[in-house]
């Protein structure tokens, strides 16, 4: 039968953008902003609309059938080796692409909120300079991120993997003059590398282990080796693939970059560091579920990090004052959530959690920006504070998005939070323990931020008072439309127990059942269904707690804060410093390597140079030196010798001849004598 | 006949060694030319004693007559009168007179143990050829190869002389 | 006769008295004419045998021996004169230029 449209031509989704950004690359410097702009956000609206064309052709096809791949071309030729126990594998890779359940949902959040953002931009970066610049970096992160998720097999991912790495950089440092944001783009790359380094291993023992690196031939590969639940290979294979998912997707240890990464423009942190990029972590531990679910032990440490990692990043986020940075902790935490979602076996959970956080953080984000472009570049919420009534489209967005992830009923939030905390409490009370904590917590800082900025009296600077003003429509209709979309993000995946038929998990099902001796079988529900009720009520109950408790802080008695923070002033300071951490992979890992680059730096200098060079060149004088010693010495001095000797023995000589003819005659005379004197003494004797 | 042979021979030997002694010992160049020509001119009479005519008239035209000719001229030629007043003797005349005489010594050793062995023969009356005859055979027969060396000989002498003594264009 | 001997002893006394003087006296003009004295007791020498032996060759040597005291008279005569041209000397002890 003939392939769909859509389908046929999914090939073209990372294209369009990539389009654009050659183009940018090219001939950007020449046009106009809005040429940009239409170029730029055009492009990523038709991959929009591919996506949205091939994801309603896939879902034509009945449940089981949702599954479709494309090749384009073979990249890396077929190469026998030998697999780890022996067998004979060929390793292979092609620029093929899939599109399964998981992938359409990516596709679809990465190009719709990817869209989004860039008609936010053409408002926000309006003024600014390198127009062109961000928006080809920005279509070159998309083609990357497309790419990552829509790869068939590791290697085609790691080339998308790389990419966003790399614009993540870009977009980062985008302010290249500024010290302190190409410092961070520089943090975030290498941290992400010492992550690269944990998934590429991951790759190579996945291929050595399974024979081969395509994502749809894992499952079989799985049953064909017989593997057990709990084999030690899959256990090191799920565990260094988390590796390169934590330095991604900023999971303890390696979530420091994400942080400073807020120097890059508001819409950067918004696309890449809430929306798509830093869910790449989550997507790619969902991708590969069929080894995780066989490593328990694995998941238990994806889980328990996860857990850790949203409890931590929460208590910083809690007394953080710069407003993007209480929303960069505020993704760490809820990145830790999806982790948490994908360590209990909840793959399904953990991926709506990341749809829903893209709409709501993604607006977070653009309204924080908002807010920023309002008060002309404040970012310190100290300085805020009664700016409600003056940007209202801000304001209400920005709150919708806040009771989103609080994780007020009805909205988006409430829904996927719920769902993962419910899978939470069947595994692991404690894991379900630290999430509920870390939601009240969520509430609270959440609300700190709305209160602290929009309420209250206001602290803004003077000068500033005068130029507040809503932001332009380009701004503002991306976030009314992200507002909505956190409303009724939650209505796609209804809990059962409240009447829905939870159509997303469903949905996502064929690609995350388990693997059970060669048996799939689907995700069993929560165990009672009185057990889901009260767990939500009670987390509905510690949400409003901690609302209360920021309006009690914040609005009520304001001079509060300040005090609880003097009397636990060691314990305020070491978390408002965000636990020293920085200091200590300074201190630990930058410094030591910056030691290692002056060592070696002093190894050239000196010993290399030192040696080599100047040792060469004093090699050479010495030589040099040795060789005119040599020549004036020896082999002058040979020449010398001689004459001396011939001046030596020519003493006597020299003596004799004194120019006088009569005195050379004196001696041809002694000669006759002798002479004769021979002679005639011969011939006397011979006679006689 | 014998007794005349004698006297001759004695009259110019002694002439001989006098003027040699003479030569040698006369402040006066000019003086020690003349006494050169009268022991050249004994010399040619020892010549004819021994019945060499021809080489007695060759010693006085060409050895008296010429090279002292030759030698007057040249001391002319020269200023003397400040070599007159110089020492006439080098440093080195006792070394060198004692070895000319050790040299002598030595000759005189050889003559005299061969003493009385030669004898000179009898004169031979009217020999045939005559000596100049017989001088001039075996020069122009077997020693013309040196006779004419000694022709080139004496060209190149000339020349040389001549370039010697030319004065140069300064 | 008078025996070999005695002419012998006679060009052995000029032949003396000639080396005496070309050693001992300053002037080369001098010197010049002990080496003639020289050749010419050579020369009787010469004679001698040649009258003894009754053969000429002795002679026509002392032929030439003459002749080469011609050729050396002028020869070293003209190197006085040129000698005299230069240095304004003929004693043999100022002529010391080719020494070491």
């Amino acid at each position: 039968m003939n392939t769909p449209f859509f389908l046929e031509h999914i090939w073209l989704i990372p294209l369009f953008p990539l389009l654009t950004a050659a183009l940018m690359l090219f001939y950007g410097r020449k046009l106009a902003n809005n040429v940009v702009s239409y170029m730029c956000a055009g492009s990523v609206f038709v991959s929009f609309i591919f996506s949205v064309g091939a994801f309603f052709e896939l879902i034509a096809r009945p449940e089981g059938e949702r599954f479709f791949t494309k090749m384009l071309f073979e990249w890396l030729p077929a190469v026998p080796y030998h697999m780890l126990d022996g067998r004979l594998a060929q390793f292979v890779a092609a620029w093929e692409f899939q599109l399964d359940p998981l992938s359409a949902v990516m596709i679809l959040v990465v190009t719709g909120v990817g869209f989004l953002i860039h008609v936010y931009s053409t408002g926000y970066m309006a003024h600014e300079g390198g127009y062109y610049r961000f928006f080809g970096y920005l279509n070159l992160f998309m083609f990357a991120m497309l790419i990552l998720v829509l790869a068939n097999n590791f290697l085609m991912m790691f080339v998308g993997w790389e990419g966003v790495g790399t614009c993540s950089y870009l977009l980062i440092g985008f302010y290249f003059h500024r010290k302190s944001a190409s410092d961070a783009g520089k943090k975030a790359f290498i941290v992400n590398r010492v992550g690269d380094a944990g998934f590429l291993l991951g790759i190579f023992l996945a291929s050595a282990v399974l024979g081969t690196v395509r994502f749809s031939d894992i499952a079989p590969a799985l049953r064909a080796g017989h593997f057990q639940t709990g084999d030690p290979w899959l256990t090191a294979i799920a565990l260094l693939l988390f590796v390169g998912a934590a330095g991604k997707s900023a999971q303890i240890p390696l979530y420091v970059w994400l942080p400073d990464a807020m120097e890059g423009p508001t819409p950067v942190s918004a696309l890449i560091h809430a929306a798509t990029m830093v869910t790449a972590g989550v997507y790619m531990v969902t991708r590969t579920n069929a080894i995780y679910q066989l490593a328990p032990k694995a998941m238990g440490v994806v889980a328990l990090v996860g857990a850790i990692t949203a409890l931590f990043a929460a208590t910083i986020g809690v007394v953080q004052n710069d407003i993007k940075k209480v929303l960069a902790y505020s993704t760490v935490s809820q990145l830790g959530y999806m982790f948490l979602a994908c360590g209990v076996g909840a793959f399904t959970a953990g991926i709506f959690h990341l749809m829903t956080h893209a709409f709501f953080k993604g607006l977070l984000f653009l309204a924080a920006g908002s807010v920023i472009h309002a008060l002309s570049g404040e970012q310190d919420m100290r300085k805020m504070g009664a700016l409600a009534k003056r940007i209202p489209v801000t304001y209400w967005t920005m709150l919708i998005a806040t009771l989103a992830i609080a994780g007020i009923f009805p909205f988006a939030g409430f829904v996927s939070k719920d769902l993962i905390l419910g899978k939470a409490y069947e595994k692991d009370v404690l894991l379900w323990a630290i999430g509920y904590f870390t939601a009240g917590m969520t509430a609270f800082y959440m609300f700190r931020l709305i209160f602290m900025t929009f309420h209250g009296t206001s602290r803004v600077d003077h000068e500033v008072e005068h130029h507040i003003h809503e932001s332009p429509k380009s701004m503002l209709a991306p976030l009314v439309i992200l507002a909505g979309l956190s409303i009724v993000g939650g209505l796609v995946s209804w809990p059962e127990i409240l009447g829905g038929n939870s159509h997303f998990v469903h949905f996502l099902e064929p690609v995350v059942g388990m693997a059970h001796e060669g048996r799939f079988e689907p995700l069993k529900g929560p165990s009672s269904r009185m057990g889901e009720i009260n767990l939500m009520l009670l987390s509905e109950g510690l949400v409003v707690l901690g609302i209360l408790f920021a309006w009690y802080l914040y609005i009520k008695r304001t001079e509060l804060p300040a005090k609880i923070a003097k009397s636990l002033n060691g314990f305020y300071e070491l978390v408002y410093h965000k636990y020293y951490v920085d200091e200590l992979y300074d201190a630990l890992f930058v410094n030591r390597a910056k030691d290692l680059g002056l060592a070696l730096g002093w190894f050239d200098a000196n010993v290399i140079n030192g040696v080599g060079v100047d040792g060469a060149g004093w090699l050479t004088r010495f030589v040099s030196r040795a060789s005119m010693w040599w020549d004036t010495w020896i082999v002058d001095g040979s020449v010398k010798l001689g004459a001396r000797i011939v001046w030596v023995l020519s003493f006597p000589v020299r003596l004799i001849q004194d120019g006088l003819v009569q005195s050379y005659m004196l001696f041809i005379v002694i000669g006759l004598i002798g002479f004769l004197g021979y002679y005639f003494y011969l011939a006397h004797h011979a006679v006689h | 006949m014998q007794t005349l042979n004698q006297a001759l021979f004695i009259f110019f030997a002694v002439l001989a060694v006098v003027s040699a002694i003479l030569l040698v010992t006369r402040r006066n160049i000019v003086h020690g030319a003349v006494f050169l020509i009268t022991t050249l001119l004994s010399t040619a009479g020892i010549f004819l004693l021994l019945e060499a005519e021809f080489l007695f008239i060759v010693q006085v035209i060409l050895y008296v007559g010429g090279i002292m000719v030759l030698f007057v001229f040249v001391i002319m030629l020269v200023n003397l009168d400040d070599s007159m007043r110089q020492v006439q003797f080098n440093r080195q005349w006792f070394v060198a007179g004692a070895l000319a005489l050790v040299l002598a010594a030595q000759f005189l050793f050889a003559i005299w143990a061969g003493r009385g062995a030669l004898r000179l023969p009898a004169m031979a009356g009217e020999i045939s050829p005559k000596n100049t005859e017989a001088v001039a055979d075996a020069l122009f027969s077997h020693y013309m190869l040196p006779f004419e060396i000694a022709s080139i000989l004496l060209l190149v002498a000339m020349i040389g002389a001549v370039v010697m003594a030319k004065r140069r264009v300064e | 006769m008078i025996p070999v001997d005695y002419y012998l002893f006679l060009s052995l006394a000029l032949f003396t008295i000639g080396v005496i003087g070309v050693l001992t006296r300053r002037n080369v003009i001098i010197m010049l004419m002990s080496i003639e004295l020289i050749l010419n007791a050579v020369n009787i020498n010469l004679m001698v045998f040649s009258r003894m032996w009754g053969s000429v060759d002795g002679q026509v040597f002392a032929i030439f021996i003459i002749t080469d005291a011609a050729a050396e008279a002028a020869v070293g005569l003209g190197i006085i004169l040129a000698f005299f041209h230069n240095r304004e000397t003929v004693l043999a002890d100022e002529m010391d230029i080719m020494k070491w």
